[in-house]
């Protein structure tokens, strides 16, 4: 539940970024690439986070390097590259391995998996913080980013290596199909909810904190897998904040 | 006057199709120089290649250690965006402080009620006022001033420019300004740049700017006058 918390912790805080940047469904184009990453580190009898770091952090660059260098849409070779990737995955994981990578299951992690979980989650929730002034404006600016020293195509590049990271602890949890989700919806929920930037983080956070530790609670105490009931009460809090959000705009 | 900034020969191509060639002009201390030209004509990508956010060939040249603030034409945000103007202001590092805020406000004739406000919330002409004292923050010596074009209206316009020279010249500043405007540019500025992709006319207002040229630039006199009022 512990591992959970925090996994959940960076990968809202995360998507409180990924929202801002319209960058939404990222996350789930993203953990489709981690599939056959994890696949091949099975089949090769390596740890399954290794194999899905290397092919994030390999994907990552290779998306950057399309957005500023050629004109195809951003969308298009997404949409393309990683749709594959998925099917490759799918073909390529053991058949009793490929449930738990699609829906994942927190409860199989090893304690040194744990730990190492719970660190990561510190290092991209304290990178984050650094960074989240500079980010924002790259944002909703890149000129005025640019104007006053901010090198924009850095940034890009270190928010998506984040981005993998996050997904790839989080893949473990939610599982491949859902990652998507964790990084988006309590993001989602926390823009219904919050006017300021410091409370939209904060929500977003307390949110996917919330929904994780509940879900966990509940999957263990009925005996579910935890990722899909995450999800489903993250789905609660987001359309109890809709409705938060039309109360106030009457 | 020493010149604060001199580009030469400057081409900027964008996937393989050129936007502007061989611009060359230079821009003198506390000067304003107009940037003219009908829409698509290059005068956004020249101001962001003059920060160096896009890439070009040629020479662009700032007198050294200067301080450069952008006013864009629009921002891409939606309307509910979490972010505060105080927030926005702050985005900007640890050294704004309220009081400094409270100055800038001031200089661009904003309440500071305006403070807590959503920044997608408050109205497009705010918002320039708000973006003019971002980068008045950062007590530029040269400001860039992308003019929003369709969503302002002409008082609107009219009172951010008042407000624009009144800072001028209290702090000297020199401006580059993108305008559609034409008595802006002879009511203002000691230079103007007509761009169509080509550097059409460079030099002072009254002397560069004879019909023939204006007919070259817009596509004769109906098309101008229509976008003057666009």
């Amino acid at each position: 539940m512990l591992v959970a918390g925090f996994v959940a912790a960076s990968a809202s805080l995360l998507g409180s970024f990924a929202i801002l940047k319209r960058m939404a469904l990222v996350g789930d184009a993203l953990s489709h690439v981690a599939l056959p990453g994890m696949a091949i580190a099975l089949l090769l009898k390596i740890n399954p986070f290794a194999g899905a770091i290397a092919f994030l952090g390999t994907a990552v660059i290779g998306v950057w390097a399309v957005e500023y260098k050629s004109s195809l849409s951003l969308e298009t070779v997404v949409g393309v590259f990683f749709t594959a990737s998925l099917a490759v995955g799918a073909l390529v994981m053991p058949e009793h391995e490929l449930i738990e990578a699609l829906f994942g299951n927190i409860t199989a992690l090893t304690p040194l998996e744990s730990v190492i979980s719970i660190a990561l989650s510190i290092f991209l929730i304290a990178l984050l913080l650094v960074i989240y002034k500079k980010l924002t404006l790259s944002m909703v600016s890149t000129e005025m980013a640019q104007s006053i020293g901010i090198r924009n195509k850095r940034l890009d590049l270190i928010f998506l290596l984040g981005f993998a990271l996050s997904v790839a602890l989080g893949i473990r949890f939610v599982g491949a199909l859902l990652m998507g989700s964790l990084v988006i919806i309590p993001a989602a929920s926390a823009k219904n909810t919050a006017r300021s930037l410091k409370s939209f983080m904060a929500q977003s956070v307390v949110f996917g904190v919330a929904a994780a530790t509940a879900g966990i609670y509940f999957s263990s105490r009925y005996a579910l897998t935890p990722g899909p009931v995450f999800i489903l009460i993250s789905v609660l809090i987001f359309i109890t904040t809709l409705f938060v959000r039309r109360m106030r705009a009457v | 006057m020493k010149n604060i900034l001199d580009v030469k020969h400057l081409h900027i191509e964008f996937n393989g199709a050129s936007i502007l060639e061989d611009i060359s002009f230079s821009v003198e201390e506390g000067s304003v120089l107009a940037v003219i030209g009908p829409n698509g004509a290059g005068k956004t990508m020249l101001l962001k290649s003059l920060i160096g956010l896009i890439p070009c060939r040629g020479e662009i040249t700032w007198r050294r250690g200067v301080r450069i603030g952008y006013v864009p034409q629009r921002m891409d945000i939606e309307t509910d965006v979490p972010l505060t103007v105080n927030e926005f202001f702050s985005l900007r590092g640890s050294e704004v402080t309220g009081d400094k805020i409270k100055k800038a406000l001031d200089s661009v004739q904003l309440n500071p009620k305006i403070l807590t406000s959503g920044l997608g919330e408050i109205s497009v002409g705010q918002r320039q006022r708000v973006l003019v004292a971002w980068a008045a923050l950062g007590e530029p010596d040269v400001l860039l001033f992308d003019e929003p074009t369709a969503d302002i209206d002409i008082t609107g316009q009219e009172s951010i420019y008042k407000m624009l020279y009144n800072l001028q010249k209290e702090k000297g500043l020199t401006m580059l300004i993108v305008s559609h405007d034409l008595n802006v540019v002879y009511k203002h500025a000691q230079s103007v740049l007509c761009l169509n992709r080509k550097n059409l006319c460079y030099g002072p207002p009254r002397t560069v700017l004879d019909s023939e040229t204006l007919q070259g630039l817009y596509g004769g006199d109906k098309a101008f006058f229509q976008h003057k009022h666009g």
